[in-house]
């Protein structure tokens, strides 16, 4: 009876929540999926049916491998549990097989590889001071932060209904972001390679690592003025460093590399040729360059400036996703996206080089990279913008003003994931969750710094809204000649 | 309420479990010829919204009554044809006379457990909330946390959006009556508890401590004055409710009749199938359906219902409190399952005890999810395995009785500890034996049966156990403790 007492007796609040949001995943389970959920039983059945050297060559399936190796691994480990469950699933053959036992494999396994990013805010926890602290246990920066990583609705949404494998993918980040608070700097360098290599869109945020950790780590003291002492350069730091990721990247890539498949695992990894934009939009830069381009062409067609046989055919948001050319404007190339990503990221990564704040500049700078990598990038999924709302949460217990900002970021953020679910049952789901906590969010971080303007939170919501999603959804509404 | 964003937290949540409970299977999906309580309900909007009022409760060739017809009192037909009137506008063929029995289509399921959400968001979700709100001296911290453990009880859950059925609306309008009756709008009370009532027959389990306690309150106020105005008062609200809602099957006995008897099936026997009550358990040892004649079934019943509600109602009509109105409200309703004619497992609404059907419905994931949710949020909320004490566990008066004959008898809440623990042991064992095992071939039912007896026992314990606190809690008991 004590020992009841204590697993479920009063302190233990991040358990409660843990196993809440848990319990909530498994009610999502009969829950709509997405072609994603193919995609994941297709990487299955090769992983589990091919030798090595065939897995990123098999085409059988339009969803080829396009994750790096170690996730390919995860996926063969994962196999071996699926053979029994169901047999059939494992079949390359097999192509949109979802029967109710795979349906139930998938599920579970994303629920219990959750159990890492659960370790990975209770590491998080860790590092966040809770000097501003009430008394009351919700009024806690710990048990905030606790509810708005565990109960993220964008997380929710992606990994549990439209399905994927972000949550131990976000788990190794956070806990790489807790190990660099914690100056654990190696261990946190060989997390964020590991995570490299499980999904490589985490590569937007490398320039971040790589600045604070050569700035930061590499360079053990400053000089009185903050600024870099040359002669404290720690050469060991660095080739501990590089030693770390060139033996992460030789045990991803190695096999391949052995194999000269390498050139052929590139191709997979960073398909150019799938367009600029995603086949909806991610409410990020070039969506509004493209509404502005449809706006000027359909204009110029009115005023007869342009010629209608001149203009190609092809439209950008029939769902399909292949190349195609803007027709006022200049067509945007993948270099040009990646010049323009410098460009944003350059700012945030010269401050974290000549002015570094420790490991919340880091943060602050990641972040950074983030959004301005979802702003410009090529080929942008609308769930990359959890890639920034997640890290924000750590800041927004933090101070005021990142508690706004970050208000501003998940509540739009969130909203704009809506269209990921469009079938009707879903609905109500998707309206309760994001009801749930951007209430919970705004009440708390509220009651935690007594804010008093929430007019400014909803005239930036207001002012976002308008210009990325709805031009968006106006355009398919007039489309083109 | 200061809280009043947790409060919305915490019914959002609630609504999200529902809905997402609600996209599971429904009782009898794909499975004709009867299908079950989803086509139950389908067949009522087709019936109620194709035949004039005086046909709905008659055999015809239209209305088969041995194809679901219907058994509840009149305000579910009429809510029925509200949501008929709405399946029209959507698409007829879900009500079309004849040629809709057995429809079944996402559109449709979809509609359906709407209308469950809308009637429960309408009508218990703010009874629920309220009656948190209206409770005094406690925190509002422990406001939320009833609200959101009341929400969360699996039973109600997966009976409604599971296995499909209206109870919320009935548990809701008794709500609405117990907050009325408890704050002192009685006359609203009473309306709200008549609605209840009409809407479920069932909700008769909890009419008679609302009648004693109402009683009892009249003659407190005295029967020469105050009292007598507001017996008066409560009789005519009764009295009109009833006829407002039975105005179509006034007009002739014979509508009336046949109403009472689609809603009292007494030609049926003591009981039906597997039911944790005292009859069923019973007949495990003796086989009493068929030794006892029919007529004597009834009057047993009948005798040993009242007997075991007696001693309970008598001590409200004295004595009445809020408290124990509610407390006398829970043992009443187990008495009534426990002893009387004719009860569905249904009727008690108690989650381990509706195993054998939620499993033949496809709920085991909602079943233990919910189930584990509810008892996280209880344990956490209520610290339910710290405050085991005497005085918590409301016992101390009593031990003090028992203790004047028995000096020794020092252990009470040891021994309900350890009852609790043995229960929630065997509850989880034979539900995992139900699961995965298959019974013996020479007793094919053996696992419902023992799930039947073992609630039938903690039903026992629970129906002694309140009648224990409401008989010794006393006002003197108050009065003491201000002395010392």
């Amino acid at each position: 009876m004590a020992a009841l007492r204590l697993t479920m007796g009063g302190g233990n609040w991040f358990s409660a929540l843990a196993l809440g949001v848990t319990l909530l995943k498994c009610l999502l389970i009969p829950t709509y999926h997405s072609t994603d959920f193919e995609v994941h039983r297709n990487w299955l059945a090769i992983t589990h049916s091919l030798p090595v050297s065939q897995w990123y060559y098999e085409a059988t399936s339009e969803w080829t491998l396009d994750y790096p190796p170690f996730f390919a691994w995860f996926e063969y480990a994962l196999s071996h549990v699926a053979k029994y469950f169901d047999q059939e699933m494992l079949n390359v053959r097999n192509l949109n097989y979802s029967s109710t036992r795979t349906l139930l494999f998938q599920r579970f396994s994303v629920i219990l590889t959750d159990a890492l990013f659960v370790y990975a805010v209770h590491e998080c926890c860790k590092c966040i001071d809770g000097k501003k602290a009430g008394k009351e246990l919700t009024e806690k920066p710990k048990f905030i932060l606790s509810v708005l990583l565990l109960w993220n609705f964008g997380l929710l949404i992606v990994d549990h209904i439209h399905f994927q494998y972000n949550g131990f993918l976000f788990g190794l980040m956070l806990l790489s972001i807790a190990r660099l608070f914690q100056k654990r700097h190696m261990e946190g360098a060989f997390l964020f390679a590991v995570l490299l290599h499980f999904k490589h869109i985490y590569l937007y945020v490398a320039p971040a690592y790589g600045t604070y950790l050569l700035r930061s780590y590499c360079f053990t003291a400053n000089k009185p003025d903050g600024s870099v002492r040359w002669n404290s350069f720690s050469f060991v730091r660095l080739l501990s460093l590089g030693l770390i990721v060139f033996l992460v990247s030789a045990l991803s890539l190695g096999p391949f590399l052995a194999m000269n498949q390498l050139p052929q695992v590139l191709s997979r990894l960073f398909p150019f040729k799938r367009g600029l934009c995603h086949a909806y939009w991610a409410p990020n830069f070039w969506a509004l360059y493209n509404t502005l381009d449809k706006v000027l062409s359909v204009l110029g067609l009115e005023l007869k400036l342009l010629d209608s046989n001149k203009i190609p055919k092809a439209s950008m948001t029939s769902g399909l996703v292949q190349q195609f050319q803007h027709t006022v404007l200049p067509s945007v190339t993948p270099l040009a996206t990646l010049i323009c990503t410098l460009i944003a990221i350059l700012p945030s990564v010269f401050c974290l080089w000549f002015k570094p704040q420790g490991p919340r500049g880091f943060l602050r700078c990641l972040i950074l990279c983030a959004l301005s990598s979802f702003l410009f990038g090529w080929h942008v999924h609308e769930k990359a913008i959890l890639l920034a709302v997640l890290p924000m949460s750590l800041l927004s217990v933090g101070k005021a003003g990142d508690a706004s900002i970050f208000l501003i970021l998940t509540t739009t953020g969130h909203y704009s994931l809506f269209p990921l679910l469009f079938t009707a049952p879903e609905l109500p789901i998707k309206i309760l969750l994001m009801l749930l906590f951007t209430i919970y969010s705004i009440s708390s971080l509220k009651t935690l710094f007594r804010f008093t303007s929430p007019a400014s939170v909803c005239y930036f919501f207001c002012l976002y809204w308008i210009l990325s999603f709805k031009t968006s959804r106006l355009y398919v509404c007039c489309e083109g000649p | 309420m200061e809280k009043w964003h947790l409060m919305t937290i915490v019914v959002l949540i609630g609504l999200t479990v529902r809905w997402t409970v609600s996209l599971n299977s429904y009782s009898g999906a794909g499975k004709p010829p009867m299908f079950g309580d989803y086509e139950a309900q389908r067949h009522w909007q087709e019936i109620t919204f194709n035949l004039p009022v005086k046909q709905w409760y008659f055999n015809s060739s239209d209305n088969n009554l041995q194809y679901w017809g219907l058994d509840y009192p009149p305000l579910t037909a009429y809510h029925s044809l509200l949501c008929a009137y709405v399946a029209e506008f959507i698409n007829p063929d879900w009500i079309a006379l004849h040629t809709s029995h057995g429809y079944e289509s996402q559109a449709h399921k979809l509609f359906m457990r709407t209308t469950v959400l809308i009637a429960d968001l309408l009508i218990y979700i703010p009874a629920v909330v309220l009656y948190s709100c209206c409770l005094k001296e406690i925190s509002t911290k422990k406001k939320i946390a009833n609200v959101l453990c009341i929400l969360l009880y699996p039973g109600l859950i997966l009976i409604d959006y599971g296995h499909f059925q209206y109870n919320s609306v009935s548990l809701g309008f008794a709500l609405w009556g117990v907050l009325g009756v408890s704050c002192d709008w009685d006359l609203l009370g009473s309306l709200a508890f008549c609605l209840a009532i009409n809407y479920k027959q069932m909700e008769l389990y909890h009419s008679l401590p609302f009648f004693c306690f109402l009683l009892g309150k009249c003659f407190k106020k005295g029967l020469k004055g105050k009292g007598f105005v507001l017996l008066i008062k409560l009789a005519c609200t009764v009295v009109a409710s009833f006829i407002l809602c039975w105005l179509p099957f006034c007009t002739e006995t014979e509508q009336t009749l046949q109403v009472l008897r689609r809603l009292f099936p007494v030609d049926r026997g003591l009981f039906e199938d597997k039911v944790a009550n005292i009859w069923c358990s019973f007949s495990i040892f003796l086989k009493i359906k068929d030794i006892w004649p029919h007529h004597f079934q009834i009057i047993i019943s009948f005798c040993f219902t009242f007997l075991s509600l007696l001693p309970a109602c008598i001590k409200l009509t004295l004595q009445p409190s809020s408290k124990g109105f509610r407390f006398t409200l829970v043992s009443c309703a187990l008495s009534f399952f426990l002893f009387s004619f004719q009860v569905h497992e249904k009727s008690i609404l108690l989650v381990s005890f509706m195993l054998p059907l939620l499993l033949k419905d496809g709920l085991l994931m909602p079943l233990v999810v919910t189930t584990m949710a509810f008892f996280i949020a209880c344990a956490t909320s209520f610290s339910i395995f710290e405050k085991t004490s005497e005085e918590e566990l409301q016992l101390k008066s009593f031990s003090l009785s028992v203790r004047k004959y028995l000096p020794y008898f020092t252990f009470l809440s040891r021994i309900i500890q350890y009852l609790f623990l043995v229960s929630v042991i065997t509850m989880v064992l034979l539900t995992l034996m139900t699961v995965t095992l298959d019974p013996p071939q020479k007793l094919p039912d053996l696992f419902s049966v023992l799930v039947c007896f073992v609630s039938c026992l903690h039903f026992l314990f629970f129906l002694v156990y309140f009648n224990i606190i409401i008989m010794w809690d006393s006002k003197g008991g108050r009065n003491q403790k201000k002395i010392n």
